[in-house]
């Protein structure tokens, strides 16, 4: 650690000389002072000559090219390590050259178990090169405690690497822990909605969203988020997962006007989308606790759309009611079982083939429940999975 | 075509200048993992190189007994279960200090049961599942507090009937697999709702015969593996349209470079080759030997090893 007082002096030093070509979408992190004024310089000169040229002509470094790390004076310091593909690699394997670089100095900062800021600013360019690199995230992290780091600076560098790559394990986690140090959710509703604008099916970004309500306890406007979000795509499974998630968590489902107020509302979601497997899993969901045949009105209901609004859903829907029916009430038990079994077949023959295995097999097991006792029923084609359905009813003790 | 799927993964990480294999080093393991079991499923395992994959997993277990995706790599659950898996292909986990493997995994469990995966603290049940596999295959399940990890897992059962990575979370077929492998492996797979969850799983098979992991997602080669592994443990494997799922799988396959896409005239990658094969392993294709639905690894190395994980029939 000898170095380190010269390591900090230097560092303004290192931010000048260690310029990477910018790209609008870089982090503001990135954006080292003194750069901008001499861009208009450098760039005349660069078609025509070779980086050597034009270097030996200005008589400084180009602050546009990109300076390997074995090539900085600030860094000469450190042993680069290179990669260890373990013992008696097969074959060499030549990375891109500025990969090696980056992550040979890595290496060599892990060794030494450098905490420096120039360590920081490197694990920055390496996550840059492979934001999977969960190795290089923990360092970081190490990083940043052991530097008494300004964590708001490092929630707006975690945006904008967010931003870049929504979709890596790696880079919410670091979100959350920073989060979690800074003990402040402020921003986060906002943030994550803005990466479900992007992709509103994010898992990570659902993940964290969940995470952050629960232990921040902001429970109060999500709903209408979710409303929104439903507005904007009503197939929106991870919504209809959020819906009941907030739901779950807030009021619950027991008290029967606002189980109600689901029921209707996931109805008039599919009067707007019949085939939408979300909104059908979520009502069967919320009611089968209760019982499906047990809500009120809901049959004539779903018969109602039947005629307008039909769908595999729909019928296999009315499929689950007539079970639940049949489970639960003793009347009319052959009439009942009679329609279910004819949805069965329906759905198998005709309206959901590839999953007519499925609707044979439920189909069967209604059948040997709920099939009358008589030997009449049994007897009759023996191979049929859905039973005499059509004619009358058997006769029944 | 095996021929072909044996010949890429072989020649596989031996190219120069192979940028992709570089990116994926933080997951090499795995990536071992993958190559060797599909291979091996292929009766091609003879053409890796054991002793050099040894020594490397031997390079990467650390201090406290958890091993990294690669050399220099920090140690993670899911790379400790990779490289388990692959010593049991070789019967030679002794390589590793088991001990201390048993000592790693015990220590990621947390108060609810869950596991973090790694001293970081993410919590998943995707780790839930790697902690009891890798205890499974070493033989030490007693090693956790299985009574409470299973709690946690049943907490993640979704209204749908599936599982997500956490409480709340919504169902996904990765996390499915991950939570009724893990429910096999525990004994409790009676406290799933096996005909919900096969009809919410059988709902994956989109018209194209292919499965996606979620609703309204396309499909992807991958998912026929969670999928229909979670159908099998379960028992309810027969709800998909066999033949075009197989049809779709078969789709997937670059016939000039040998491999398995995400789904049909993308670039192949090793991933989804295994799953591919494996997919088509438990679709009963007779030239690719059994796989087991809980581990996805060769029927005959559990069996070695005297290991049944439950399946629902």
């Amino acid at each position: 650690m000898t170095s380190m007082s010269a390591i900090t002096q230097t560092s303004d030093l290192t931010n000048k000389a260690a310029l990477i070509p910018l790209a609008t979408e870089r982090p503001a992190y990135y954006r080292m002072s003194g750069i901008e004024e001499t861009s208009n310089v450098s760039s005349e000169f660069q078609e025509e000559r070779s980086e050597e040229e034009v270097e030996e002509e200005i008589g400084y470094e180009d602050p546009f090219r990109y300076v390997f790390y074995r090539d900085r004076k600030e860094w000469a310091d450190l042993e680069p390590v290179p990669q260890d593909d373990g013992p008696n690699p097969v074959v060499k394997i030549a990375y891109s050259d500025k990969f090696t670089d980056v992550y040979d100095y890595f290496r060599a900062l892990l060794k030494n178990d450098e905490k420096s800021d120039r360590a920081l600013l490197l694990t920055a360019e390496a996550i840059e090169l492979n934001a999977a690199n969960y190795t290089v995230w923990h360092y970081r992290r190490v990083l940043l405690q052991a530097l008494e780091k300004d964590l708001r600076e490092e929630m707006r560098y975690i945006t904008a690497i967010i931003e870049d790559q929504p979709k890596n394990y790696q880079v919410w986690h670091h979100r959350r822990m920073v989060v979690e140090w800074l003990n402040d959710p402020s921003e986060e509703l906002e943030f994550i909605a803005e990466i479900l604008s992007q992709d509103a099916k994010n898992y990570h970004a659902w993940q964290h969203r969940q995470w952050v309500i629960k232990e921040y306890k902001l429970w109060d406007s999500e709903l209408e988020y979710v409303e929104q979000l439903l507005e904007e795509d009503v197939r929106n499974n991870s919504a209809w997962n959020q819906r009941h998630y907030i739901i779950s968590h807030t009021t619950g489902y027991s008290d029967p006007a606002i189980l109600n107020r689901e029921v209707q509302y996931s109805l008039k979601q599919i009067k707007k989308a019949p085939h939408n497997e979300s909104v059908w899993n979520y009502l069967k969901g919320i009611l089968q606790d209760l019982g499906l045949s047990s809500h009120p009105g809901l049959l004539e209901q779903i018969l109602e759309l039947k005629e307008t609004h039909c769908s595999p859903y729909l019928l296999g829907f009315l499929v689950d009611i007539y079970e639940d029916f049949l489970e639960n009430t003793l009347e009319h038990h052959e009439e009942v079982l009679s329609k279910a079994l004819e949805l069965c077949e329906l759905l198998a023959r005709e309206k959901d083939t590839i999953r007519r295995e499925y609707w044979s097999y439920v189909g069967r097991s209604l059948q040997t429940k709920y099939g009358s006792s008589d030997s009449s029923t049994t007897t009759s084609a023996p191979g049929s999975d859905s039973g005499s359905v059509h004619q009358e009813t058997p006769c029944s003790s | 075509m095996l021929d072909k799927h044996a010949d890429y993964i072989a020649a596989y990480g031996s190219k120069k200048d192979d940028y992709e294999y570089t990116l994926s080093e933080y997951l090499r393991m795995s990536g071992i993992y993958w190559g060797l079991t599909v291979m091996d499923l292929m009766g091609q395992l003879t053409r890796m190189n054991q002793q050099e994959i040894s020594d490397f997993i031997k390079s990467c277990q650390h201090d406290c007994g958890g091993v990294s995706a690669s050399i220099g790599h920090d140690p993670h659950v899911l790379y400790t279960l990779s490289a388990v898996q692959i010593l049991s292909l070789y019967d030679n986990v002794n390589v590793l200090d088991v001990d201390k493997v048993v000592e790693y995994v015990r220590g990621l469990q947390q108060e609810d049961g869950s596991f973090a995966g790694d001293k970081w603290g993410e919590i998943d049940t995707r780790f839930s599942f790697c902690a009891v596999a890798t205890l499974a295959l070493l033989g030490r399940l007693d090693a956790i507090n299985m009574d409470k990890a299973v709690e946690f897992v049943l907490s993640c059962m979704n209204f749908d009937g599936g599982f997500g990575c956490r409480p709340g979370s919504e169902s996904h077929a990765g996390q499915i697999y991950c939570c009724t492998g893990f429910l096999s492996i525990a004994g409790q797979l009676h406290q799933v709702n096996a005909d919900l969850l096969g009809w919410w799983l059988c709902e994956r098979q989109l018209p194209s015969g292919g499965l996606n992991g979620r609703p309204e997602k396309l499909p992807d080669v991958c998912y026929s593996w969670w999928v229909l592994a979670s159908l099998k443990i379960i028992g309810r494997i027969h709800w998909i349209d066999k033949s075009k799922l197989r049809s779709f799988i078969l789709a997937c396959q670059d016939e000039e470079t040998g491999g398995f896409a995400d789904r049909p005239g993308d670039m192949v990658d090793p991933f989804h080759t295994l799953f591919g094969v494996a997919g088509l392993s438990l679709l009963g294709e007779g030239q690719i030997k059994d796989v087991n639905p809980v581990l996805c690894m060769p029927e005959d190395v559990l069996e070695r090893l005297g290991l049944h994980p439950d399946l629902l029939s």
